[in-house]
């Protein structure tokens, strides 16, 4: 921000600035709102509305303050005149604000004109009465002198130094009901502070330079590579990225009609045609579609390898089941899936067989990574493109739904009512694992913009 | 990446409305997050307070009292039955989601994770049985839910950790977090071992989110930029900034195709940039304080936004220039008739 107000008061490519007449004395340096304005949107190429809201900002801040009224804290789009704050009150410069400051600056108030404090000013005055009492010559002391040293002050200058010094304490101490812009949350700390110097030993320079060796010796991809394939990513998703073409039959936000989620529920009879395209992107987004997935087993069983498929769904359990479940799951897998004469034997290499059974004297819950991938890499460059080239997946294409767009609403100003579902947490989880959407659950009242 | 989008289309005009408000909060809305269902969320607050929304009908359907302030973190479960959240109080708590009256929804609570300062995010993995957290205290951790274990620790930050990010990747290993010393550090969660770090911003990284193919993540800093980090190549490949943008960016996500990135921004605007090209496609006002959390919807088809302001926004867009180009012209006549008539 400071930056910001810097380059608006350099005298040649700054803010215009000139003498405003105020009453009776003469304040140079004043801005007009509207010229301010008029500078940030030539300056950063912004819209009206941008630069307006920016340069709010700069005033609530307490950078820029109003000669008329110095008590608001906007800006004003037009002739109303403004100064820059002087750095010495900026926030960088003295923050926090001290409470001896702010205790001087109301008992000057007090003094200059009996009852000139306000609501809130006056509890923090009190407030501050009994919390220095035992120092409280000390501040009016302070106040006395710092009142008779702005008396010798032109009235010119007297007035800018009282509108600073206000808006410095508006900022700083705003009223109630006004929030702080200072204010920022849970204190972080930047540098390594003392808790984290403990894993400064050894063993983490020793991650470190074994880190960096890796790095170094990493494969990596020409950028011109990965950039095109962004390019390639977004393209293909765009016509299924609802904020770049839109939804049918309609958006349900916009709509209030959720019609477009009962057709694309996770486990719904007909899907999409864009869902069924989406199957053919990538092997993931097949399986991760409970739907697609399950076209998928359907196919693997007409192969006679569906084992597969079950086995890697065993093994993800594994991998993201609760711990204590483990070694059960383990033990159920070996018996299912990799024991020799088990029902469902998955086909694996002998060295990854053999290296799981080594391991699996130990489980834990990444034992089976190895013999997962080699399966899940065995589907993906065999059985999925194969599924893609079936009729299966034809018939599935042909048969898909496209939605019809839904007919505007005649009166668009009318409200519907908004038909609640039933949370997820009041179904019973259907075998996929995946909370079957019902239909339609009662009807509530008018739901608000 | 600008060089290499030039022969891409530049996006047309975009039109954002607000369709939903959800006001609720007594106090700053500091996370939030999307439920599978695309419809609910779960919102927390700095007075403590966690409240479960379906923000398609605007209700509550559930709300605890955390025994703590700044609620900094909360996640929905994927299964939907229950929400993880934590702040000031060093912990994350599972809530398991009940519509049962005769039960307080803070009697079944299960405190999970530790740790030795405030917790500053968490999140699911594939299953609601395990939790990923990040905290002040420089760690990430990965816990048990139903044990409260901790199954891995992560190392390596110098400073507080704020966010974090799972890759959305078929093997599903790795995540990505960013902190107060301006690294953002992929993990593998098996060994718990950093296996790539990226340090180009100039200040604290507030939060970072995986592009949707998972090759790549964005980050939003308190150095008022967003940056593209692309993993296989190893480096920075983007860097979205603006002179006028002076404020940090609180919270960054992508939508559905990636092309766009909505950033939450401390100056209570949210700037919605094109991910290709590098350009900001527009600036949203609407909150009157800063814009501590943004989620896009598991579909893509709307995004929320809380802030200080206490008061959540679901807002959909949609790109005009893009209709044009379908063929069904009088459709898109009506439509637009119809969307510049809301938005007076």
């Amino acid at each position: 921000m400071e930056r910001v107000v810097l380059s608006m008061q350099d005298p040649d490519q700054g803010v215009r600035t000139r003498s405003q007449r105020l009453f009776i004395t003469v304040i140079p340096h004043t801005a007009a709102g509207g010229d301010v304005v008029a500078w940030l949107i030539r300056k950063y190429g912004i819209s009206d509305e941008e630069a307006l809201h920016l340069g709010t900002l700069l005033v609530q801040h307490g950078y820029l303050y109003s000669l008329r009224e110095p008590r608001s804290l906007l800006l004003r789009p037009d002739d109303t005149p403004y100064r820059f704050q002087t750095p010495y009150f900026w926030t960088s410069t003295v923050w926090p604000a001290a409470e001896l400051d702010y205790a001087i600056y109301l008992t000057k108030k007090n003094i200059r004109k009996q009852g000139a404090l306000v609501g809130h000013e006056k509890e923090h005055y009190d407030q501050l009465h009994r919390k220095i009492s035992h120092t409280w010559d000390l501040v009016v002391m302070q106040a006395r002198e710092q009142l008779r040293a702005a008396k010798q002050r032109r009235k010119g200058d007297r007035l800018v130094i009282a509108c600073q010094e206000q808006t410095y304490w508006l900022v700083n101490r705003p009223p109630p009901g006004v929030p702080s812009v200072l204010e920022q949350g849970p204190k972080r700390s930047s540098c390594a502070a003392g808790r984290v110097q403990l894993t400064k030993s050894t063993e983490f320079y020793k991650q470190e330079m074994e880190r960096c060796r890796k790095a170094l010796t990493r494969a990596r991809v020409k950028s011109s590579v990965c950039l095109e394939a962004y390019l390639k990513f977004s393209g293909q998703r765009g016509p299924h990225d609802p904020m770049m073409s839109g939804c049918l039959p309609s958006n349900p936000w916009v709509s209030d009609e959720d019609a477009y989620w009962t057709i694309n529920a996770p486990s719904v009879a007909v899907p999409t045609k864009l869902r069924v395209e989406r199957w053919a992107f990538s092997f993931q987004e097949l399986l991760e579609d409970p739907v697609g997935r399950a076209h998928f087993m359907d196919f693997l069983g007409t192969e006679f390898s569906a084992e597969n498929l079950s086995f890697w769904e065993a093994c993800e359990e594994l991998r993201h089941g609760g711990q204590a479940q483990v070694h059960a799951t383990v033990d159920a897998i070996y018996q299912q899936f990799l024991a020799p004469g088990a029902a469902r034997w998955v086909n694996i290499d002998s060295r990854t067989m053999e290296r799981t059974l080594e391991g699996l004297r130990q489980p834990h819950r990444y034992v089976l990574d190895e013999a997962q991938l080699h399966i899940y890499m065995l589907m993906k460059k065999d059985s999925y493109p194969r599924f893609l080239k079936s009729a299966a997946y034809r018939d599935l294409l042909a048969e898909a739904v496209v939605p019809p767009e839904a007919k505007r609403r005649v009166f668009p100003f009318m409200r519907k009512p908004l038909h609640a579902s039933p949370s997820p947490a009041l179904l019973p989880a259907s075998p996929s694992g995946e909370p079957v959407a019902a239909t339609s659950g009662p009807e509530c009242g008018d739901g608000g913009t | 990446v600008h060089q290499v989008a030039e022969r891409v289309e530049a996006l047309g005009q975009f039109v954002m409305k607000t369709r939903r408000t959800l006001k609720g909060h007594g106090n700053k809305v500091l996370c939030m997050d999307w439920c599978k269902d695309k419809r609910r969320i779960v919102s927390s607050s700095q007075d403590g307070k966690v409240i479960v929304w379906d923000s398609f009908t605007t209700n509550k359907e559930h709300a605890v009292t955390m025994p703590c302030t700044w609620v900094m973190a909360c996640a929905y479960a994927p299964s939907g039955c229950a929400i993880a959240c934590g702040g000031l109080d060093n912990k994350c708590s599972v809530y398991p989601l009940t519509f049962d009256k005769n039960e307080n929804m803070a009697a079944k609570k299960k405190s999970v994770a530790m740790h030795t300062n405030y917790l500053s995010a968490c999140s699911f993995t594939n299953s609601d049985m395990q939790i990923l957290t990040a905290s002040g205290d420089g760690t990430c951790a990965l816990w048990d839910v139903e044990s409260g274990q901790l199954l891995q620790s992560f190392h390596g930050h110098g400073a507080d950790v704020l966010c974090l990010d799972l890759a959305p990747s078929e093997t599903g290993n790795t995540f990505v977090s960013g902190g107060c010393d301006k690294k953002a550090m992929v993990w593998d969660m098996r060994s718990g071992q950093c296996v790539q770090a990226f340090e180009t911003h100039e200040s604290d990284i507030n939060s970072v989110r995986y592009y949707p193919s998972g090759d790549a993540f964005a980050s939003g800093s308190d150095d008022a930029t967003c940056r593209l980090y692309d993993l296989r190549a190893d480096r920075e490949v983007a860097v979205y900034s603006k002179d006028s943008i002076i404020f940090g960016a609180s919270s960054v996500d992508f939508s559905l195709s990636g092309r766009l990135l909505f950033a939450g921004y401390n100056d209570y605007t949210i700037n919605v940039w094109d991910v290709l090209k590098g350009s900001r496609v527009s600036i949203l006002f609407g909150h009157e304080n800063r814009v501590s959390t943004l989620r896009v919807s598991p579909d893509g088809t709307a995004f929320c936004s809380g802030s200080w302001d206490h008061t959540l926004r679901v807002r959909e867009t949609l790109l005009f220039d893009s209709v044009c180009e379908r063929s069904d012209w009088p459709s898109l006549k009506q439509r637009l008739r119809v969307s510049l008539g809301d938005m007076s």
